[in-house]
């Protein structure tokens, strides 16, 4: 299947554009957070601070990735399991994300608030995490640098390579693809 | 009684650290590129030649295979006639706290379950002692990334529920779990002995290479039922639908107490390490 070239940030007219199975190659600045700067975010959120990077049309990458040798961008970079996020996203993605990058099965509140708002939860392969930080041309921390390796990072990413997983109006391929490749067999 | 000094299990620890965590088993990448083989599903096919594809950059660029570089699980075989020389429980975690930090490796340790600080450098080990004859020490460095860890399972099932319970309850482990643990995984399971035990098993099962069933004739057949009905379930590749869930079911088992049938399933991604060696 030819891949689609998207760009990040994503707007929400370009999110519900996208359907669960799309092969998308991503561009641009995305964001890497997971569980603990999760936890942080949200916190800003309640208090009603500002977010230490822009939230609206951000794409986020639940990652942590190893420490890069000298001379490397990033060490390895592939995306870690997203239903512990699940907790979190509604509320970031009430603040305007568009986008989430990881691997694994979303709970029912967040498709709620995807199709509520138009966001798209990505698939990239995980334990590719050699291959996957190839693509990631630039990675500075830009908040929680105390949390190591769950510190948030801004990267700058060519042509990632991403599935749409769940859609904005909530079409599930880890529910068609298995239902397609079961129908095959006859 | 052959003295062995600490410091030589330090300096294996190390380097069986960096390597288990850049360079997939041999017989881990077999079986990947024989499922590739296998696979006509093209959307799965495809990502399995990203795998073979991953693990190929990582031996060439010393980079981990994953960024989940797990926690160090070490097992120890120590042999009754050796004495060594130093604190060993010490002398593993100083192995790993190096092995992490000069290879590159990620630190994902947090020093309590509730407040949630990270140790910095990896450690504590979660280190398994066997007490065995001979004058030698086996090390085995079996990093542990908690995607898959996170969708294992424990029962205690009724004898009644006999070898379709034990059927059951693994599959539907597997199935419950989807496209969590990074499919195609490998599946450790543990039959018998206690509720920790066979967690235990669960665990060991998981070091055992690919290429090798169980000695038990029953207990390989039942390897082999398990894996089919496993991989018949579509759930394939990341989740996306295709045959290969699961690259291999190893089951260990032991004895058990009259009212009990303990079942334990550790699962594994494909990225399954595990690193030996002897001194």
């Amino acid at each position: 299947m030819m891949a689609i070239s998207i760009k990040a940030p994503l707007t929400r007219d370009e999110a519900r554009k996208l359907r669960a199975g799309d092969s998308c190659l991503f561009s641009g600045v995305i964001y890497a957070a997971r569980d603990a700067a999760h936890k942080r975010l949200c916190e800003l959120v309640a208090d009603g601070k500002e977010l230490p990077f822009e939230i609206k049309d951000s794409v986020i990458y639940f990652v942590g990735p190893t420490p890069a040798r000298e001379g490397e961008v990033i060490g390895s970079a592939g995306p870690t399991t997203s239903y512990r996020m699940d907790a979190y996203s509604p509320i970031l993605i009430g603040e305007g994300q568009t986008g989430m990058i990881g691997k694994g099965k979303r709970g029912v509140e967040v498709v709620e608030a995807m199709k509520k708002h138009g966001a798209v939860y990505f698939g990239a392969i995980g334990g590719c995490g050699a291959l996957l930080a190839k693509c990631i041309k630039s990675s500075e921390v830009v908040a929680y640098e105390d949390l190591g390796a769950e510190a948030v990072r801004r990267l700058l990413v060519e042509d990632f390579p991403v599935v749409v997983v769940i859609d904005s109006e909530g079409n599930n391929l880890y529910e068609s693809g298995r239902e397609a490749y079961i129908a095959s067999l006859g | 009684m052959r003295k062995i000094n600490a410091v030589l299990i330090s300096e294996t620890v190390k380097r069986l650290c960096i390597e288990a965590n850049c360079h997939l088993c041999e017989d881990v990448k077999e079986c990947i590129a024989n499922a590739y083989n296998q696979e006509s599903w093209p959307g799965a096919k495809e990502i399995l030649g990203r795998i073979m594809e991953n693990y190929e950059i990582a031996d060439k660029t010393q980079r981990p295979i994953c960024q989940d570089t797990g926690m160090a699980c070490v097992f120890l075989k120590i042999g009754q006639d050796v004495h060594v020389l130093g604190d060993i429980t010490e002398a593993v975690n100083e192995g790993v706290r190096r092995g992490y930090r000069d290879g590159y490796l990620r630190k994902s340790v947090v020093r309590d379950p509730i407040d949630r600080v990270n140790t910095g450098d990896n450690t504590p080990a979660m280190i398994y002692f066997d007490i065995v004859p001979g004058d030698k020490i086996e090390i085995t460095v079996a990093p542990k990334g908690f995607g898959s860890e996170n969708m294992s399972k424990i029962k205690m099932l009724r004898p009644s529920d006999g070898l379709e319970g034990v059927k059951r309850f693994v599959v539907e482990a597997v199935e419950e779990a989807g496209p969590n643990p990074c499919p195609p995984i490998v599946v450790g399971v543990g039959i018998g002995g206690t509720f920790d035990k066979a967690a235990y098993l669960s665990k060991l099962a998981l070091l055992r290479p690919l290429s090798e069933k169980n000695s038990d004739p029953f207990y390989s057949r039942l390897e082999d039922e398990l894996l089919e009905e496993i991989n018949s379930l579509g759930i394939g590749p990341q989740g996306f639908g295709g045959r290969t869930t699961a690259l291999k079911v190893n089951i260990e088992s032991m004895p058990t107490h009259i009212a009990g049938l303990p079942v334990a399933v550790n699962i594994n991604c494909h990225v399954t390490r595990h690193k030996t060696e002897v001194i």
